[in-house]
This record gives C-alpha cells, structure tokens and sequence, in this order.
C-alpha cells in the first residue's frame, strides 16, 4: 500500500472576483522510500498542491477528494489528530534561504522546536538530536546558536532540511528547494537530500520548475499544467522520451553543453500558462501546442496509460481512454 | 509628443478613478469632503461674517437646540449652526494651506536630499531627522506664541513643524527613483539637477505626494483646533477658537452639550473623511498595500 | 551515516563569533547624534526667541500698561542690551548649567519649578503611556491575527476614530459626562487638579490623587492608543504572509503558540521602535490633558508660559521636553539595536 495516495483531489481559491480552481482533480501515488518530483510552471498549481497535504492552504482554499496518507484521510482528520501528524509522520522543506526560518529565534531552537511539540524530547535530549541533526547535514555543532541571517542560502536549507528530519518522518515534501541557491550549492544540497532520503528510507515529494533537478534526484516524474497533471512516468522515460508536448518542451528547453545540434535549435514555447479563471474549452495546452488538433480545442484530454507505468494526457497518446487510469 | 503624453496621463487617471471607486471608505470620505468643503465655499452667498459678531447674537445666551436655533446658542447667544458654518471657512483654509506649506518643504527637502549624495544630502537628512524628532505640537504652540496668533503664522507654526515625515516619505520615493536606468541614461546625456528632479522625480512622486498631503491636511485641522484651544490662535472664528470658548464659560460644567458637542463633530467628521481618502489613495496609488490590507 | 560533502561555502558571511563591541560603539555613534541634535535646540531656541519677529518684550507688553522703562527694564533683565554672541555664549553656559533663568511669572527660578512639576508628569504620563501600549498591543496583535473579523473591522474602526478625534474635545468630553455628570449620569469623578483640597493621608491620599487621575489619564490613553493599535496590526499582518509562520503551523503549533512564539516577537520589533518614535506625540497629548484637567506638571507649566506669556519659563521648559523627546528616541534606537539580531551583527 503506498504511502501517499491521492485520489481526484482539486484546490479552489474563493476571491472576490470568483472561483480560482488551481488543482483540478490531481491523482498520485507514493510508495514508502520512493522520489516523486512534480514539476510545473509558476501558476500550474504544484506548490498548492504541495501545501494542500497538511492542509496548510488559507481558509479561503477549499480541498475536495482524499489524501490519504499511511491509510488515513488527512482532509478528514480532526484538528488534534492533524497537529499530530504534522511534522512528525510529514514534514516540510521550504525555501529556507527566504524567510522560512523565523529571524529573531536561533536555528537550534528552531530545529528543536518540533521535538518539543510532539513530546518527542525533554529539553536536555533535544539539544543532542539537535546536534545530531546538524551533522547529518554537514553543520557545526556551535552553529545551533546562530540567528539566520547570519548563515548563508546554502546553510539556510541545509537547517531546513534538517528541521525537516527531526520527529524522524516518513514523507518529507520539498518544495523549491534549491531555487534561489547558486548552482554549485545547489548540486550539493540536492545530493544532500537524496543521500539522506535514501539512507533513511524516507518518501520524497519534491516539487520545482526545473527539470533536469528533479530528473537527477527522483524516481519517477509528474508534470503539472494549469491544476493537472499531464504525465506521469519514471523520470528517466519522462525526461529524455517524452510522451506529453508539454513535457517535451520543458526537457528540450535545456541545452545538451557540447552539442552542436542543440546549439542553433530553437527551445522553449511560446505564449504564457493559462490564467486559471479564465480556462480555454478543451485541451488546456491546446493554445500553445505545437502538435494540436482540431479535437484538442473542443475536447478536454484526460490521462490515459501511455507505456510501462507511464500515463499522459494527450490525444496523440495511446488508447483513447474511456476509463482513467493512472 | 505633448499630445501622446496627455492622452496616456488621461487614460491613467481613467484607470486611477476606476480603482478610487472601488474604495467604499475612501467614496465616502470624498463625499463627506465636496459637501463640507462645498458648504464653506458657498456660506457667503447665505450668511456673511455678522453671525460671528458678538453684538448681533439673537437668541437666548447657552440655550439648548430649538427651531429657531437648531444647533443651539452660545454664551453670546450666537447661533452655533451658523456659527460653524462659517468657522468652516476658516478651519478648512487653515488646515489646507498649512498642509501645503508642509507639502512644499518637505517635497524640497526630501527631493533634495535624495538627490544629492554626499555631504549636502547627509545635512539635509540630518535636519529632517531632527525636526522630525521635534514634538511637534509643543514645538508649533512656542512659535504661535513667538510670532503672534495671527492666521498666517498659525500657519507657518504648523507648516514647519509637520514636513519632516513627508521629506522622509519623498526622500525614499527620491532614491528609489534615481535608481532606475534611465535616470542614469539621463545623466549620462548631460542632464541636470534641476532636470532630474523636476522632468523625473517630480512626476514619480506626485501620486505618493497626493495621499501624504491628504493624511497632512487631516493632521493640520486638528493641530489647528488644539493651537485654538490652548488659545495661542487670535483667531475668532475657528472651530477650535469655539471650542475654547465652550471651556471657558463652562459649558462642561453647566450642561451645554452642544456647545461642546457641535464643533466637535464638525472636527471629527471632516477629519475622518480625509483621512480615510488619505488611506483610499495609498492603497490605490500603491499595489502592495492594496494587497496587505486586503 | 553516509559520508557527506564537506560544506563548501562559496558565498557567506565570516565564521567570527558575535560582534563583542558592536553594540556600545553603536550606542556612542547614536549617543554622539543626540548630543548633536541637543545643540541643534539650544541653538535654535536662542535664536528663535530672540530673533524672530516679534520681539519678546514687545510681546510681553501686549495687552498690558507698560512704560518705556518698564520695558527697558525688562530688556535689560533679559540681557537684551548685550550683543548677541555674548548673549548666546551667556545662555548656553547658562543652560548647561541647567540655570535657565527666573521666571517672569512666578519670579522663582526656572528649574526648580521644573523639579516641582516632573513627577506630577511622569506619573500621569507614564501611566497612560503603560496602559495605551498594553491595551494597543494586545489588540492591535488579536486584531491583526484575525484579520477580516468583525473583531478587528470594530477595533480598526474605533481606531481610525479615536485617531481624528482632537484630544483636547475627548478631554471636554469626558469632563462633561463624568465629572459634571449629564442626564442620567452622575458627575463623579473631579474636573481639576490632583488632589483635594480636604484629602486624608496615607492611602486615602493615594486613592485621592488616583482619582484625580482617572479621566486625564483616560483622555491621554483613549488617543494615543489608536496609534499603537494600527501599527502592531499592520506589523503582525506583514509577519502572517511569511515562510516562517506557514513552518511553524506545519510544524503541529496550535494557532495561538504560532501567534505567541513566532508572528508577534517578530512584530513587536518595529511597534516597539514606533512607540518610541512617537513619543513627540504623547508629550504633545499631555500638555493639552493636563491643561484641561488642571493637572500640576510640567504641561501644565509649559501651558501656562505661553498664556502669560513668560518667555524665560517657556524656553526652559520647551528646552526640557525638547531634550526629553531626543533622548528618548536615543534610547529607543539602542534598545532595538539591542533586541533586533539582525541588527545587532551588522
């Protein structure tokens, strides 16, 4: 049984001007120890969704469909129970290097915080886990009594992530992790994460807009367009045999350094993500597809099994599904 | 090319009075102010100076609201209705000039300052910093009282002890500016001081400029009112010189609500309506506060 | 335990321990600019009340009978007939001296009234300076965290009230209501001074002056709180929207630990700062209140300088409270220095 399952879940935002769906009727699975990453444009709903596990969205989001996570609904726990479950069965990896961690508190006292929430520690023990947790991630210990402004980004992430493991968790979501990290602490702190994840058997929800990060460190891909996803497969297939338009764009948008083919191709797609509230009839991608059909316009595209474990939303695809199947 | 820039400054406005709309509070405040400033502007047509005179009192001395005099009286038997009515002339004048005179200094200072680097734009920052530490009330009664209550050094007293935070406001607006790439294209093609500031910045701060001196006005009716009643105003007709008038013939103690309640209320009111179209223009002529207060 | 990358930190700050003596150099640059800005007053108040138009003898003599030798007399009292460098050499070795002259009225000397009225003051305005920032505060965080209540639309409401409300009219107000007493309502409390002429001793002498006490310190509260209220909502609405606070809810903290431990610390930095700044404000507040109420202290001498009008006593006591504000906002600067971290390293 997975871990993380969701099943026909959507997000809308109620505004003054009307309904904004941002996550329409996603459906994923995770399995114990497994890497998912989902990745999108700004405005595909992917950080909604990321926020929508713990229910962590503003009260004017409304969440419909399950999430269950180790068996449970989490859209239908109660407030205790959902206190309970945060952090310590799911935790959250922010941006760190912006302001996810509180300024005026040291990074110790931070990291020890949720130890101290959930019971998991006295005061005295949750100092030497709190160690402990700052040498997984390559931190001196003397560091727990720093502020954050005095770490840099890449230190930054590096408490986030540790903060993350403290109540020792069975999901860790990562949401834009490495984004406004330098490219070479990026590559550590990803590297970071997957070594971890790995040794200590942790389900990864990561989630970016870059590709090529989530290809490296995850087993199996989704990509997000307008609130859905539009394929979902190993990463490795997603990445270099793209079934989608969409997902080929995004792999293609990234130049192979050393090859004189890719140098003059053109890259990228033109136009911009759809405004939510204002969807176009048919296939969302439609206008900005460089292969769509006439059908695409008139006719929305659910996912349909499109290979080996793969599924992708688009007509060209396999099968034309009159079932939905992941 | 005069005509391009006034058709895109009218499609602006278009767009700003669309966004000033949707402001419930900042509608009402504006109506408030057309009918206050509306019945100021035209009290001359219906009643002339003579309803302040102290001989020409009609009724009853302190009576209370009746049909003849609707407001009440005070201790000369004045008419309080007609009474405000006319100080509104004068609460109003006072309170928009002093709050212009503060516009003017502070927008020089603050422009200044942010212009200039170096030692100048430290002096002029470390001036605004001082007056703006200056109590400002405390400050403005000792000139009222230095230079005489007269309606213009009223002015003057308040004027200057109330353009610190604007400068500070402008100087930021300054700096934020001058950094855009095409003030430095601008130099770079020999423009000068005078050019940059008033053909760039001034334009840029205009809009920043409008809600300060709204909020600045609010501010000023009331400092204007407080000076009046501390009795530093030679003023007669004001509001506040009314108010003051209330306190020393005990109309607290003698039970002369209206006396007290009247100017009050006319002080409050008009107060309240610029301010709250001083925080509608700041949160239309500013997207990120639009957001926050939201 | 899998061997990890060494940190290698590309960019970041140096690893030194804390800054030992940041924070009182700090304190002596920020000490130096009030020592400027304090010569900066005794300047401006020599030149002011002396070189403006309106010359002060001439002024003095408004509405009065005075002789030309009179006002010879008090010319030369005033040290008017010296030049002016002498003069101004003569008035800051002078006020330095914290001699700042006799008092036209009262024909004692300027500081020891001053020394007479202080307490009076500190009490009526220490104690609604207490209560308003408690009050504002608390409610300005309860109405900032539940944004969009009715709770918070009814305190921003009464606050934006309250804000255009003239202090001296709520005086007036509150004089009328409840100490005259109006309709139904009984006149209880005193409408002037702050003690009886008849007070017992002891605590019925505490309870007397506390009394007294009640609508000037009310008066002084019911303005200046709005302020304090405004700003620690719009701080802690900033807080909300940040990472931190969306961590520390994922985290498992119950609404109101998120709000205590993690939203108002961080928006209580800049409220407090702002108390601070605006104290101008409240000194300006207590002048008005306690002219209103009769109320011995030191705006109430300061008031009655300006209707005499005494100069001498009211450059003392605008010197005063002048210098009192500066160094306030002094203090204000180091203490945020001192609870800020962020600024603290810099």
């Amino acid at each position: 049984m997975s871990l993380l399952e969701l099943d026909d879940v959507s997000v809308t935002y109620r505004i003054a001007d009307g309904d904004v769906p941002a996550v329409r009727g996603v459906s994923l699975s995770l399995a114990a120890g497994e890497a998912l990453g989902v990745v999108g444009e700004s405005g595909s709903g992917k950080s909604t969704l990321a926020m929508s596990l713990l229910r962590l969205l503003p009260r004017d989001a409304q969440v419909t469909g399950r999430i269950m996570l180790d068996g449970e609904d989490v859209l239908a726990m109660k407030w205790g129970r959902l206190r309970a479950v945060r952090w310590a069965e799911a935790s959250i990896v922010f941006q760190g290097a912006q302001h996810g961690l509180n300024p005026v508190q040291r990074i110790g006292d931070q990291v020890a915080e949720p130890l101290l929430v959930h019971g998991l520690a006295t005061s005295d023990k949750a100092r030497s886990r709190v160690t402990e947790l700052l040498s997984q991630v390559g931190l001196p210990a003397w560091r727990a009594r720093s502020y954050p402004h005095e770490l840099s980004g890449g230190q930054r992430q590096r408490v986030m992530i540790a903060m993350a493991l403290a109540c020792s968790p069975r999901l860790i979501v990562a949401d834009e992790p490495t984004t406004a990290l330098d490219v070479m602490v990026q590559a550590q702190v990803l590297t970071l994460i997957r070594d971890l994840v790995a040794a200590q058997d942790i389900a990864l929800l990561m989630i970016s807009h870059d590709l090529s990060v989530l290809a490296d460190v995850c087993d199996r891909l989704a990509v997000m367009y307008a609130g859905r996803v539009v394929e979902a497969g190993p990463s490795y297939d997603v990445f270099h045999d793209a079934a989608h338009p969409y997902s080929r764009a995004l792999a293609a948008a990234f130049p192979t350094v050393g090859d004189p083919a890719s140098r003059r191709a053109p890259r990228g797609l033109g136009g911009d993500p759809p405004d939510p509230m204002d969807l176009p009839p048919g296939c969302a991608f439609q206008p900005r597809c460089p292969v769509a059909v006439d059908e695409c316009a008139t006719e929305d595209v659910l996912l349909r099994p499109a290979g080996e474990r793969r599924t992708a939303a688009c007509v060209h695809v396999g099968v034309p599904a009159e079932e939905t199947t992941r | 090319m005069n005509s391009v820039a006034w058709t895109r400054r009218r499609r602006a406005f278009g767009r700003f009075w669309a966004a000033y709309r949707a402001e419930k509070a900042g509608m009402a405040g504006l109506v408030v102010l057309v009918v206050a400033v509306g019945m100021a502007v035209t009290a001359p047509l219906f009643i002339d100076e003579s309803v302040t005179s102290v001989v020409n009192g009609t009724g009853e001395r302190l009576a209370p609201p009746s049909l003849d005099d609707p407001l009440g009286t005070d201790e000369s038997g004045r008419s309080i209705l007609l009474m405000i009515w006319w100080g509104a002339r004068t609460s109003l004048l006072i309170g928009f000039l002093a709050a212009l005179l503060s516009m003017v200094i502070g927008t020089v200072f603050g422009i200044s300052a942010g212009h200039f680097r170096g030692w100048l734009g430290a002096v002029l920052m470390r001036i605004t910093d001082w007056f703006l530490v200056l109590p400002s009330l405390v400050t403005a009664l000792v000139l009222a009282a230095i230079l005489g209550g007269s309606t213009w050094t009223i002015i003057i007293a308040i004027g200057v002890t109330s353009w610190a935070s604007t400068a500070r406001l402008i100087r930021a607006q300054t700096l934020a500016v001058e950094a855009r790439p095409y003030i430095e294209r601008s130099t770079a093609l020999g423009a000068g001081h005078w050019h940059i500031t008033t053909r760039h910045v001034l334009p840029n701060v205009a809009p920043l400029l409008l809600a300060s001196t709204t909020l600045e006005v609010a501010s000023a009716i009331v400092t204007e009112s407080t000076l009046a009643f501390l009795g530093v105003s030679a003023n007669k007709t004001s509001w506040g010189t009314m108010l003051r008038a209330s306190y020393d013939w005990g109309a607290a103690t003698s039970g002369a609500w209206w006396y007290i309640l009247v100017p009050g209320l006319c002080i409050v009111t008009v107060v309240m309506a610029f301010t709250l179209c001083g925080r509608a223009l700041e949160k239309v002529l500013n997207p990120r506060l639009r957001r926050a207060a939201a | 335990m899998t061997d990890l990358v060494e940190p290698v930190e590309l960019v970041g700050p140096d690893d030194r321990g804390p800054a030992r003596y940041g924070t009182l150099r700090y304190a002596l640059s920020k000490a130096g600019g009030a020592m400027l800005s304090i010569a900066m007053v005794i300047v401006g108040t020599f030149f002011a009340f002396r070189m403006l138009p309106g010359d002060p003898v001439r002024a003095l003599a408004q509405g009065r009978n005075m002789t030309p030798e009179q006002l010879d007399l008090e010319r030369r009292r005033l040290g008017l007939d010296k030049p002016v460098a002498e003069q101004f050499l003569q008035f800051v070795q002078d006020t330095l001296r914290f001699d700042l002259g006799i008092s036209y009225e009262y024909k004692r000397p300027v500081s020891d009234l001053i020394n007479e009225r202080f307490g009076a003051t500190l009490l009526l305005a220490g104690t609604a300076l207490v209560m308003a920032v408690s009050l504002g505060i608390w409610q300005g965080s309860r109405a900032g965290w539940k944004h969009g209540s009715r709770f918070d639309k009814l305190s921003t409401g009464a606050s934006l009230v309250l804000w255009s409300v003239p202090t001296f009219w709520l005086g007036l107000l509150l004089l009328m209501v409840f100490a005259a007493g109006i309709g139904p309502i009984p006149g209880v409390f005193p409408t002037r001074g702050i003690e009886s002429v008849d007070a017992p001793e002891g605590i019925g002498y505490i309870l007397d002056v506390a009394k007294h006490m009640v609508l000037p310190c009310l008066t002084m509260v019911g303005v200046i709180y709005a302020q304090y209220l405004l700003v620690m909502r719009s701080s802690l609405l900033d807080e909300i929207g940040q990472d931190y606070v969306t961590t520390a809810r994922a985290k498992g903290l119950r609404d109101d630990e998120v709000r205590r431990k993690h939203a108002v610390p961080n928006a209580m930095l800049p409220t407090v700062t702002l108390v601070f700044m605006r104290i101008g404000f409240v000194v300006g507040g207590a002048v008005t209140v306690e002219a209103i109420f009769s109320w011995p202290g030191l705006g109430q001498l300061f008031y009655e300088a300006i209707r005499v009008p005494d100069f001498t006593l009211m450059q003392g006591t605008f010197m005063l409270i002048a210098v009192s504000v500066i160094l306030m906002n002094t203090l204000a600067d180091v203490v945020y220095h001192v609870l800020d971290p962020r600024v603290r390293s810099a």
